[in-house]
């Protein structure tokens, strides 16, 4: 048997998503001109699938502090922060990060996807449990595979199934470590992390939050969903990547929790990699202090959400449940999502296209990603080119008007 | 080995009943679900949809079963077999 046999099936799903159309997973960036404009086939596109919240991958601060850093210091460290030592940026980067979240200690990490491997491979072991959110990101998915501790999953954003599952597990020894997202990438919904919290708290359990897609869009001060909820006391460990709000690449965990720094020899996905080059830290910093100094950015950014939240809703789409800046277009099966899809990015416009199995629930999905960076007058135009589409493909009933006499 | 063994074997019928039932209503009886149906390749399922089998199994039975056993569990007796090893602890 040949060694890509076993992915026949996927090449099957390969081969019928990219018989419709253009290859939804080779989409070529001719060029990128701004956070919202790019040219692709030729054609000059909006961008809406960048997860770029706070439009900050131009931001002329971003952009002069990493040229600066790369001047300076080169352009990468060659090597691991254990064998080839910390640059000045590592350290300032996480004591600004420490400071930013009001916690003891912050960590970074070379990718979002190494941040939640290197997290929970270090914290439990193969006698203790971790439990996951059945939406979990593939990160968290892997990172348990990596842990080799007992997986439990318990139902998407359910608490009440949480202390279900944390009770069948109560006789059993070991630490529990309950896994849970800020806001979820694929509905653009939001943990009930209250609730979560009075059932943590009372099952001894700890907690884990992969903010990747709240840092810089939730709380009054950017923190994420925690800040936003008012439990950062209760949340053990944040999470979250630079390849977000932050424009740019990396990941990080911050946490208070003691003994914190034997991490960074304990976890290898630390350990045994490259570390973050100076110039993305540099950049990196320098959006952490845009994402505190310019408020107006998340103000932007959830004015947008609702534009565009309230275009497509009354459009007649069906969308996901809370007005966020991932905005969940659902469709009726596989084919038609793929139809969608290339049928907006041959009208110039480019979005996420979402099918199973990595979509909660079976669904297919297209998902719009808001930043601040978008115009009022961009937004209305992704709407109206949703609409076109839906039209065209019969998903939606153009709008009869009342015959003028 | 000694008379436990026809206890779990009971057991066994009783909870490969269980899991046929509960698949067949998940498929929408669509397939002939036999103790060695393959659950990925017979059931076209993907490996998202054999966690929430396992997830919704759980509750049935009201037993933990990690989703590191996934890699055990290919047919419909594999899983039958995992529920009972994790019901007898
Ligand atoms: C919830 C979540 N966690 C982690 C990641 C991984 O982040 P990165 O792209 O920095 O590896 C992503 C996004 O890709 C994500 O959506």
């Amino acid at each position: 048997m040949s060694l890509l046999a076993r992915f026949t099936h996927v090449a099957n799903n390969y081969g019928k998503a990219t018989a419709l159309g253009a290859n939804p997973f080779k989409v070529r960036m001719e060029k990128v001109i701004s956070p919202t404009e790019a040219v692709v086939n030729g054609r000059p596109t909006t961008l809406a699938g960048t997860h770029n919240y706070l439009g900050l991958t131009f931001d002329a601060d971003c952009i002069e502090a990493a040229i600066a850093a790369l001047r300076q210091e080169g352009t990468g460290t060659t090597g691991s922060r254990v064998a080839n030592g910390s640059y000045s940026h590592h350290r300032g980067l996480e004591e600004e990060l420490a400071e930013f979240f009001g916690r003891r200690h912050a960590m970074v990490f070379s990718t979002g996807y190494q941040a939640n491997l290197g997290m929970l491979s270090a914290l439990v072991g193969p006698d203790d449990h971790l439990v996951i959110d059945a939406d979990c990101h593939a990160s968290i998915y892997d990172g348990c595979k990596l842990a080799g501790a007992k997986v439990t999953r318990f139902r998407h954003n359910d608490p009440a199934d949480l202390e279900k599952r944390l009770r069948r597990l109560a006789a059993e020894g070991g630490n529990k470590l309950i896994v849970i997202e800020g806001i979820y990438s694929m509905l653009g919904d939001e943990a009930p992390l209250r609730e979560i919290v009075e059932v943590k708290k009372k099952y001894g359990a700890y907690l884990l939050v992969d903010e990747a897609h709240s840092v810089g869009v939730l709380g009054e001060r950017g923190r994420g969903l925690a800040e936003a909820a008012g439990c950062e006391a209760d949340v053990d460990f944040v999470v979250g990547t630079f390849s977000k709000s932050f424009g740019s690449v990396g990941g990080f965990c911050v946490s208070d929790m003691e003994g914190f720094d034997l991490l960074r020899v304990a976890s290898r996905p630390y350990t045994f990699t490259a570390s973050l080059p100076p110039s993305v830290m540099a950049s990196v910093r320098a959006a952490l202090k845009a994402l505190q100094e310019r408020p107006e950015l998340r103000r932007k950014l959830h004015e947008n959400a609702a534009l565009l939240y309230g275009e497509l809703s009354r459009s007649g789409f069906t969308l996901g449940p809370v007005v966020n800046p991932i905005v969940a277009v659902r469709l009726e099966d596989p084919e038609t999502a793929i139809r969608f899809w290339n049928g907006l990015l041959e009208r110039g416009v480019y979005v996420n296209l979402a099918l199973p199995p990595a979509t909660p629930n079976g669904w297919s999905m297209l998902r719009v990603s808001v930043s601040a960076a978008h115009s009022a007058k961009q937004l209305m135009h992704i709407a109206a080119v949703f609409r076109d589409v839906a039209y065209d493909l019969g998903i939606l009933e153009m709008p009869v008007r009342a015959a003028a006499f | 080995m000694n008379g436990s063994i026809a206890v779990a074997e009971a057991g066994y019928d009783e909870v490969l009943r269980d899991v046929m039932t509960f698949l067949n209503d998940q498929t929408k009886r669509r397939y002939e679900i036999t103790e060695s149906t393959n659950m990925a390749r017979d059931l076209n399922l993907d490996s998202l949809a054999v966690m929430d089998v396992l997830l919704a199994l759980e509750d049935k039975f009201d037993v933990s079963i990690p989703i590191n056993h996934l890699a055990e569990i290919q047919t419909v007796s594999d899983l039958a077999r995992t529920i009972i090893d994790i019901k007898k602890g």
